[in-house]
């Protein structure tokens, strides 16, 4: 039987699958066993009560779907005094997401929210929804460093940095993060996109953008987190569309230690349970030991038969 | 992607059991058309998805069609469920890429619903008769309250509203459970709100308005919810919106409810789909 255990930096991780943060809450625990998670990710808080965007807050796409939420949030005592104990029922660890609009304001909640029963914090630097445009910290190498370096100065858990899509050169924001003291980076964020309603003429989202997610995006998240793997040193935890244990192969074969399943669960509830089953039939079946070992193990320096093909 | 077939496959047959919530692939028993529009859909259903009450709502996963592939659910009330028979019914009208795949089913394919998700319809058994007011797909979800209401010996006046009588929904169901029936139509000149509102006044009259529910028109919503502030009459309504992951995560399906001095958001999946009335800002 393989053994499925990750080790991202200093976190150790029963198996590599966790929900991506915003599709997941502890109601899915009416549905399939939290405790088989590698981990549990809240949806990302911030310090002051928000209400979100206006509505519709999501719109169906081709194998996928544009999403703006907007972070609703009943601010930081709630998530102390509420959220953090309801996790707290089950056993994984406790992957607390936090977003805020300023540096400061992103460090003093980081600190805040450093306490005992949250295992890991996630910096959603990447959010498409807060601000116009879907402008996010992640989008700049500088800011990102900066916002990194203050966030790391502010709490001694592990610190994860979640990076955004919407750039040019990812692999540059991915050593920004590395170098502002990220502990591990998520890779990556919804992809910032638009849809329009042919009948009414009008956005199909209330707030005009949003994120797409889904299996439409996972092409897109691989190629990242190849990138990204290959420029850091720090652990990868792959995300973006990921809907079978095929999916979760494919991002650890492209560098990915572990991965964040998010917009699949919306179909299936239940298909986290069988990606961790698929996933050891998988190990099982190849006779790989360890899921560890598939980390990084894609064969890219191998193509000689299509480079020969390709002088012919 | 895989296909829907295929995914419906890997759910595991035993989990849903041990569940509160489950996705549950249950064959068709017939899918017929019942006028023009809309189809009722019988499907055979296990213990866990029985468990379903009036207003409650199962997540479907709708086969594609030449309309589309619907990739998200569609959260849809019950229109009947029978525990001793086993099954679950739907009453829906084909409008979109999901409802369209479901028109699409035959008898023995799987269908995977996942639920029973949501807050129902509450009926207080110290009532002696309340009033049922719906319009087109509404009439379906209110169904099932004439069983509920029966069972706790409360009596029903249903107001079923419709753009024609072909559309008159339900009056089969309301009439079987022994409720007072009125129908109106747009075809026959007698929907008007006006004249509804004449009709729910002289149930408020007759002492027959111990509690209102409604479903399926903005407009008679407001006008029930209206007479309920000025009769002091509780009301339920059961809402839509569209939903993401149907059980409170994604926070994808709010609507706005006006609660003492403040509006706050809800989350129709879980915190309805049925509501308070006059907290309900629009249907």
């Amino acid at each position: 039987m393989v053994n499925l255990s990750v080790q991202v930096g200093d976190v150790a991780l029963a198996n590599p699958i966790m929900p991506a943060s915003g599709t997941f809450s502890p109601e899915l625990g009416a549905v399939i066993d939290l405790n088989r998670l590698g981990a549990l990710v809240t949806k990302s808080i911030t310090r002051d009560f928000r209400a979100g965007n206006a509505t519709p807050r999501v719109a169906e796409t081709p194998s996928g779907m544009l999403n703006s939420i907007g972070i609703p949030s009943k601010g930081i005592d709630y998530f102390l005094n509420d959220t953090v104990p309801a996790y707290r029922k089950f056993t994984p660890p406790l992957v607390a997401s936090i977003s805020a609009h300023s540096p400061d304001a992103f460090a003093s909640l980081c600190h805040d929210i450093s306490v005992r029963d949250v295992d890991v914090i996630e910096a959603n630097i990447s959010c498409p929804n807060l601000e116009a445009d879907g402008k996010a910290f992640a989008m700049h190498p500088d800011l990102t460093e900066m916002v990194m370096r203050r966030l790391r100065a502010a709490t001694a858990k592990p610190l994860w940095a979640k990076l955004t899509p919407n750039v040019g050169d990812i692999a540059e924001i991915a050593k920004a993060a590395e170098a502002g003291g990220a502990d591990a980076l998520v890779v990556a964020n919804a992809i910032l996109g638009m849809s329009i309603d042919t009948e009414t003429m009008r956005p199909t989202l209330g707030s005009i953008m949003g994120g797409l997610s889904g299996p439409a995006v996972k092409p897109i998240a691989v190629r990242m987190t190849y990138q990204c793997a290959n420029a850091v040193s720090i652990p990868v935890i792959g995300c973006g569309g990921i809907a079978s244990a095929r999916d979760v192969v494919e991002f650890l074969l492209a560098g990915a230690t572990a991965v964040q399943v998010g917009t699949i669960t919306f179909q299936h509830p239940t298909a986290m349970m069988t990606i961790l089953d698929e996933l050891e039939q998988y190990c099982d079946a190849r006779g790989i030991n360890h899921v560890s070992d598939l980390t990084g193990a894609v064969k890219d320096g191998e193509l000689s038969t299509d480079k020969y093909e390709a002088v012919r | 992607m895989q296909s829907k077939a295929s995914q419906s496959q890997q759910v595991k047959s035993g989990a849903p059991e041990e569940f509160e919530i489950g996705e549950h692939v249950c064959p068709v028993v017939s899918n017929d058309w019942v006028n023009d529009r809309y189809k009722h859909l019988v499907i055979e259903a296990p213990e866990g998805a029985l468990r379903v009450t009036a207003g409650q709502f199962f997540h479907l996963l709708c086969p594609s069609s030449e309309m589309g592939n619907p990739f998200l659910r569609r959260p849809m009330s019950v229109y009947q469920a029978d525990r001793s028979a086993r099954r679950i019914e739907f009453l829906y009208k084909c409008v979109g890429a999901g409802t369209h795949g479901m028109a699409a089913l035959k008898k023995g394919d799987a269908f995977n619903i996942m639920g029973p998700l949501g807050i129902g319809f509450t009926v207080n058994p110290a009532w002696r008769h309340i009033v049922v007011l719906g319009r087109g797909v509404g009439l379906a979800t209110l169904a099932p309250l004439a069983q509920m209401a029966a069972n706790s010996g409360v009596r029903v006046t249903a107001i079923l509203s419709a753009r024609k009588s072909d559309y008159l929904m339900s009056e089969d169901v309301f009439s079987a459970a022994g409720a007072d029936i009125i129908t109106v139509t747009d075809e026959d000149g007698t929907s008007a709100v006006d004249n509804v509102k004449t009709i729910l006044e002289e149930q408020i009259a007759q002492g027959k308005a111990d509690g209102f529910f409604t479903c399926g028109s903005n407009r008679l919503m407001l006008l029930m919810k209206g007479l309920g502030a000025t009769h002091h009459i509780p009301g339920q309504v059961a809402l839509e919106q569209q939903m993401a992951c149907g059980l409170g995560m994604c926070f994808c399906c709010v609507r706005s409810f006006a609660v003492g001095e403040e509006v706050i958001h809800r989350r129709v999946c879980c915190e309805g789909p049925v509501f308070d009335m006059q907290e309900a800002l629009s249907w």
